[in-house]
């Protein structure tokens, strides 16, 4: 059960190896050690990363996972939730690529979207079925602001983003009569291993800070976080500058 | 099956309005309903529910089956001669009181609140301020009919089954649905209550107050203030009485000394926004508050509702918080432990969480039932919003209440944890294993139970 001060005895990370879904658990497990669920391919960051929260006391199962696959998600969903009820599920898998190449390359786009759309759809009506049969939990969704508008540098991702942020806010709606809040992430651009070597942007956060309003925002049930919060602002005016402007902007 | 087929998901909070979760709500009409509810239950179980006023989680089920039994409240007899009903669960103090204050016969037992049903008194075994004097709801049960898991009736007291029955006073409803009871009222000769009101300075006073003569009262309650700070922290308001006596009344009130009154019921409409008690807004009230009491004042008549039930005059007064909700906070701490106790309202009145209802209470001797939370010591119970940092401020205060052999309050609890409420009860294991043998499965379950993991 997630607790009237917003801590979660279970958590289930899809995306196992996220820099910043292991920032969200780890935060939470800084608080009191939880039960957690690591839903990823299997790998020596994995396994590291089940060790470090081990050490923070909690209790860790490992899930192979690969977005991919869509035909695996319900075996995943099965396994995460074979232990008890998962109080906290975060969606926190997806890829950036190379957007040039994705543009052009229709194996290359095709991925990006069935990884940052299908999937996230996929596996948000499996955890909503489970939740509701629940009657609580929350699901956290990493959308981006690149799905906010979407531009021009990075607009296969933008756009996959677009669709799973949709998909989750209206979710949420759906679920709201039935115990599940969903609360949908926007960070801006988070200093992580998914933006090594890439210049970074304005208002840039790390994963900790992110984390630090995730938890904030679960525990309050709130629908939407913008990580950093003046971002909502930022965003908010470049939804409305025209299109011809817009793409003179140096971003 | 009608009963079943017709329930509905219904979104359902404690008092606190916190954590809120979805259940099947039924409303059954009988006891046949009941039982076939139990009989006929999904995986993730059943729980009764009364008015809802546990501030936490124990009496939601999500995902299962809640059974509302407040519509099963018939007070099947009365024996005017012992002053034992026979009563079903889902009746209220509210009605019992109303019903039977006119034949001279009063509540053993009753919390800030007559809004709470005769089964959930009895599950979380809840106390008054009478405590020291008169212990808990369940040292006034009789005996009391359990639906059981497996679909049978026992009657259960103290000496009969008297494990099971200890196990289901402050059970959390987690042996089973108690159906009926069998309950010794207090004769009274008037509905008013004779009050000794007198002010304290401070926290040290205040102790010293109710140290001294709180056994010459029956009633015995402080309201202390948890703002000011320095040395006016724990200045206190001290309120206690005795029943009156036909004779302590006024003459224009000995015409009819048995007349009930409470005043109408306000409802607070639902838009308070969050942050509405804040330190400046709670400090004011406060204030006043201490103000208005006399620094001492002996001999006033008060009618029960004003001298038990001040809160029952405004209804749904916790929306007051806002739609984030509150944690009440009520723990004991054993004599001997004043300084636990010292260092927890400091702790509170240092940090940025600011409670608005404070109340400061010695208890008396325990009861054998092993989930039971009064014993020997000095209860104190805050209310706080709901805000960001209050549960690293609260997990520590646990830390320091299970140091010192106090407990926290299930009834009123809505985080801790199950490893803070083993050291806290550590007759646990005996009532886990009592109630293993009743219910097996766990077909009583509630999301208390779930978090805890009892």
């Amino acid at each position: 059960m997630i607790d009237a001060v917003g801590n979660p005895q279970s958590v289930l990370l899809l995306g196992g190896t996220s820099d910043i879904g292991l920032a969200i658990v780890q935060r939470y497990a800084r608080q009191r050690p939880l039960r957690v669920v690591l839903a990823a391919r299997p790998s020596a960051r994995l396994e590291a990363a089940a060790e470090r929260l081990m050490t923070l006391g909690c209790t860790v199962h490992s899930v192979p996972f690969d977005a991919r696959d869509p035909n695996g998600h319900q075996t995943v969903v099965d396994k995460a939730f074979a232990h008890g009820d998962i109080d906290l599920a975060v969606v926190a898998f997806g890829v950036l690529g190379d957007q040039e190449r994705a543009w052009q390359d229709v194996q290359v786009a095709r991925e990006l979207a069935e990884v940052n759309y299908v999937a996230p759809v996929s596996l948000g009506v499996l955890l909503a079925e489970r939740m509701r049969a629940q009657g609580h939990g929350s699901i956290v969704a990493l959308s981006s602001v690149a799905g906010e508008r979407v531009r021009r540098s990075n607009f296969v991702y933008g756009s996959g983003k677009a669709g799973m942020d949709g998909f989750f806010l209206g979710l949420g709606e759906a679920l709201r009569p039935h115990g599940v809040r969903v609360c949908v992430v926007r960070p801006g651009f988070v200093r992580t291993k998914m933006t090594d070597g890439l210049d970074a942007a304005p208002l840039s956060v790390t994963a900790e800070d992110v984390a630090t309003a995730v938890v904030e925002g679960v525990r309050a049930g709130k629908e939407l976080v913008w990580v950093p919060g003046p971002l909502r602002w930022v965003m908010s005016a470049l939804r409305h500058v025209p299109r011809a402007l817009f793409r003179r902007l140096p971003m | 099956m009608g009963a079943i087929s017709s329930g509905l998901p219904r979104t359902l909070t404690g008092w606190g309005r916190t954590a809120s979760t979805v259940a099947k709500l039924v409303t059954p009409t009988s006891t046949d309903e009941i039982a076939e509810a139990v009989r006929t239950r999904s995986g993730r179980g059943v729980l009764a529910r009364g008015l809802g006023r546990s501030y936490g989680d124990a009496a939601q089920n999500a995902g299962g089956l809640v059974l509302d039994l407040c519509g099963l409240d018939e007070l099947h007899s009365v024996d005017p001669d012992t002053g034992v009903i026979d009563v079903d669960a889902g009746a209220s103090l509210d009605a019992l009181i109303r019903r039977l204050l006119p034949l001279g016969l009063f509540v053993p037992v009753t919390p800030g609140t007559r809004q709470v049903t005769v089964g959930g008194a009895i599950a979380a075994d809840i106390h008054g301020k009478n405590h020291h004097v008169q212990g808990s709801f369940g040292n006034h049960v009789q005996s009391l009919d359990l639906l059981c898991a497996d679909g049978t009736v026992r009657t259960i007291g103290p000496d009969r089954e008297p494990e099971l029955f200890w196990c289901t006073v402050g059970g959390m409803g987690l042996t089973g649905i108690v159906l009926r009871a069998r309950i010794r009222m207090m004769p009274v000769e008037t509905a008013y209550c004779v009050v000794d009101t007198e002010r304290a300075d401070n926290l040290d006073d205040l102790m010293a107050r109710l140290a001294e003569d709180d056994h010459r009262y029956t009633y015995s309650v402080a309201w202390f203030d948890a703002v000011a700070t320095g040395a006016r922290l724990g200045r206190a308001v001290l309120t206690r009485g005795w029943n009156a006596t036909r004779d302590q009344l006024p003459q224009r009130l000995r015409g009819a000394p048995l007349k009930f009154t409470a005043k109408e019921r306000l409802s607070a409409p639902p838009v308070f926004p969050n942050g509405l008690l804040n330190r400046a807004t709670i400090g004011v009230f406060n204030e006043l508050w201490f103000r208005k009491a006399p620094r001492e004042r002996r001999g006033e008549i008060q009618t029960i509702s004003q001298f038990f039930h001040p809160l029952d005059a405004l209804r749904d007064w916790n929306r007051v918080y806002g739609p984030r909700g509150f944690v009440q906070y009520q723990f004991v701490a054993p004599f001997g432990a004043e300084e636990t106790l010292r260092r927890c309202v400091e702790r509170i009145s240092s940090s940025p969480h600011v409670s608005f209802l404070n109340v400061l209470k010695r208890f008396g001797d325990g009861n054998p039932a092993p989930l039971s939370f009064p014993a020997p010591g000095w209860t104190l119970a805050v209310d706080m919003p709901a805000a960001p940092g209050l549960g690293q401020l609260l997990d520590e205060l646990d830390e320091w209440i299970a140091d010192a052999g106090g407990r926290l309050y299930l009834a009123k609890d809505s985080r801790m944890t199950s490893a803070v409420l083993r050291r806290m009860y550590p007759r646990l294991d005996e009532w886990s294993r009592i109630r293993h043998s009743v219910d097996p499965d766990g077909v009583f379950t509630s999301d208390l139970s779930r978090r805890l993991t009892l």
